[in-house]
């Protein structure tokens, strides 16, 4: 359709993408380390946010098993952090939950709508309370020490983990893969019938987005230094990228980047300005933001705009 | 060996009638308003303070204080369903985005009820003692609050069925459980039904929190767990089920009771284990269509 039209804009954007990220990864040399920390979070909650609307976003299976997932990936990192050199347990956590996320899959995908959530959801408490138990009764520990690591390293691989997941989230969105993810979300019945082995490509996507989850568990574990099951598996990170997402609008790649940026960022003004009235005032932009931007904010960018409604997708449903 | 059998089983049943009347309200929540209501477990929290704070520091018995903590909750459910869920109803465009748009508003409620409780009430953990010498049921002794806490939840669920079946806005409510785009062609007020759904499903929590702080230590974010505990339930009993609801509490109290008997600290998992084997063979649930 577009890819008839040569503009110099075909060069300007990709052009831009890359000065961005040059920009990016020169950084650490002339910024204060706060920016770099803080620059770390935000790309953190990118890819979870992103990774999930990979899968989500099209299918528009509510998935609430982010937390199973990055969790896995902290513990990767918690595990195996002494005895392997720093990409290879990064590498063994994404695709610890690659693997998870695979086997859930086949198991639960056949569920419909709310029960896929309530599972997924479940999943994670399952993990956490199952390690909580193993902790305190067989191996008598709570937590554990992770090794720590340079700052300006653990940017760096988030930086190449927050490139790889815009790239998969790109490319999947363009091929014919996403074509089926799509139809799938329309409706799946029909996808079925149109040839589309609907269980494989659910199943494949789901595992891609934990793949991407796990991968940023375990370089962020390094940052924290001491883990135990309830930072791990945190819910609050099952329900952040899913408001991340519906905050930036999941029409497009660029809405749950906006919204996870934005987000990190007022997360982090607030718990610095008003710590006692953090979640309070978290809670409250949560409703206002579900009740006032069914869209997100691509959507109501685009509404200002006037243009031809090109956000097809609703948030979630099923 | 018949005796600890019997222990155990006492003990769930007892547990079970407040999960029941906790998972009946839940069920009411998400079967007729589709609000699969993740803040329900804060109304639990709030009817457990409110009780807390009238006996300590006024000195209300905390039965009587049922009587305060029903209605409150209530209005504070359907206020909400009429500020909030109603608008997101009409503004979402099926009903399938209105499940997940509600149910991350209410997670957004969580955090705003918890933590309005943890300003108010402060983060630590409190409690008082209300009948607690020991009453000795065919062999096994428990504490007096166990059994009259029981006896009234079995009471309030009881009480809650007969309106259901019996009261003519009852007869609206299981109308709009089935069909409520029908139900409101038929003349039932929808909105009005739907947000007294809300408000009595908070109720019910509400009851179910008084009931908790008389045996239990509260704190402000003890909530979710029941919310866990609701949602199991009901997935147990078949969504929308009241009466699956209510046998489901009691399943699960038995189930408790069991697995905290042999290991406590497994209760919880083997709670998930069997949501997600639940989830698996059955999601219909035991009274499920």
């Amino acid at each position: 359709m577009k890819s008839l039209r040569v503009t110099p804009k075909s060069y300007l954007l990709p052009g831009i993408y890359l000065l961005v990220l040059i920009l990016l990864a020169t950084l650490p040399l002339y910024t204060p380390p706060y920016t770099i920390v803080l620059l770390t979070t935000i790309f953190m909650y990118v890819v979870l946010t992103v990774s999930w609307a990979i899968f989500s976003g099209p299918t528009k299976y509510l998935s609430l098993a982010s937390a199973a997932f990055f969790g896995v990936g902290i513990y990767s990192a918690a595990l195996l952090g002494k005895s392997l050199p720093l990409l290879a347990f990064v590498g063994v956590g994404a695709m610890a939950s690659f693997v998870l996320a695979f086997l859930v899959g086949l198991l639960t995908l056949r569920l419909r709508g709310v029960y896929f959530t309530i599972f997924t959801f479940g999943l994670a408490e399952l993990i956490r309370h199952f390690l909580l138990f193993w902790e305190t009764n067989i191996t008598g520990t709570r937590g554990r020490i992770v090794v720590l690591i340079d700052n300006d390293v653990v940017f760096y691989v988030m930086l190449v983990i927050f490139v790889l997941t815009l790239l998969a989230a790109y490319f999947i969105r363009r091929s014919k893969f996403g074509l089926a993810l799509q139809s799938i979300g329309e409706n799946e019945e029909a996808a079925a019938h149109r040839g589309i082995n609907v269980t494989l490509v659910k199943v494949i996507t789901f595992a891609i987005s934990a793949f991407f989850m796990g991968a940023a568990g375990a370089i962020m574990a390094t940052k924290w230094t001491y883990i135990d099951p309830y930072v791990a598996f945190n819910p609050l990170i099952s329900f952040l990228p899913v408001l991340m997402a519906i905050f930036g609008g999941i029409g497009q790649i660029y809405g749950p980047v906006i919204g996870a940026v934005i987000f990190t960022y007022l997360e982090e003004v607030l718990l610095t300005k008003f710590s006692d009235y953090y979640m309070l005032i978290f809670g409250i932009i949560l409703v206002v933001a579900i009740l006032y931007l069914p869209k997100g904010l691509v959507g109501l960018v685009q509404k200002w705009r006037k243009r031809t409604p090109a956000v097809k997708q609703t948030p979630l449903s099923k | 060996m018949i005796k600890t059998v019997l222990d155990v089983v006492i003990a769930g049943l007892l547990m079970g009638g407040i999960y029941a009347i906790i998972a009946v309200g839940f069920s009411l929540q998400y079967g007729v308003a589709r609000v699969l209501n993740v803040a329900h477990g804060e109304f639990i929290m709030l009817g457990a303070f409110i009780t807390w704070t009238f006996y300590t520091i006024v000195g209300i018995n905390p039965l009587v204080s049922l009587v305060i903590v029903g209605p409150f909750t209530f209005i504070i459910g359907f206020l909400l369903h009429r500020i909030l869920f109603t608008r997101l109803r009409i503004s979402s465009p099926s009903p399938g985005d209105f499940e997940g748009n509600s149910m991350l508003a209410s997670f957004g409620l969580l955090y705003i009820i918890q933590n309005a409780a943890i300003l108010i009430w402060g983060a630590e953990v409190k409690g008082y003692s209300y009948l607690t010498s020991s009453v000795n049921i065919g062999g096994a002794v428990f504490a007096t609050n166990r059994l009259v806490t029981a006896l009234f939840a079995i009471g309030i669920g009881v009480a809650f069925y007969v309106f259901l079946a019996r009261a003519r806005i009852g007869k609206a409510i299981r109308a709009a459980a089935q069909d409520s785009t029908t139900a409101g062609l038929m003349g039932v007020h929808i909105n009005l039904v739907l947000a007294l759904c809300f408000g009595l499903g908070a109720m019910m929590a509400g009851f179910g929190g008084s009931l908790v702080s008389m045996m239990y230590s509260i704190q402000p974010a003890m909530g979710f767990q029941y919310t866990i505990i609701a949602i199991i339930v009901v997935v147990l009993g078949g969504l929308g089920s009241i009466t699956g609801s209510f046998i489901g509490g009691f399943i699960l109290g038995l189930v408790g009771s069991i697995v905290s008997h042999w290991q406590p600290a497994l209760s919880l998992v083997a709670y998930y284990v069997l949501f997600m084997l639940l989830l698996l063979i059955r999601p219909k649930g035991i009274m499920g269509k």
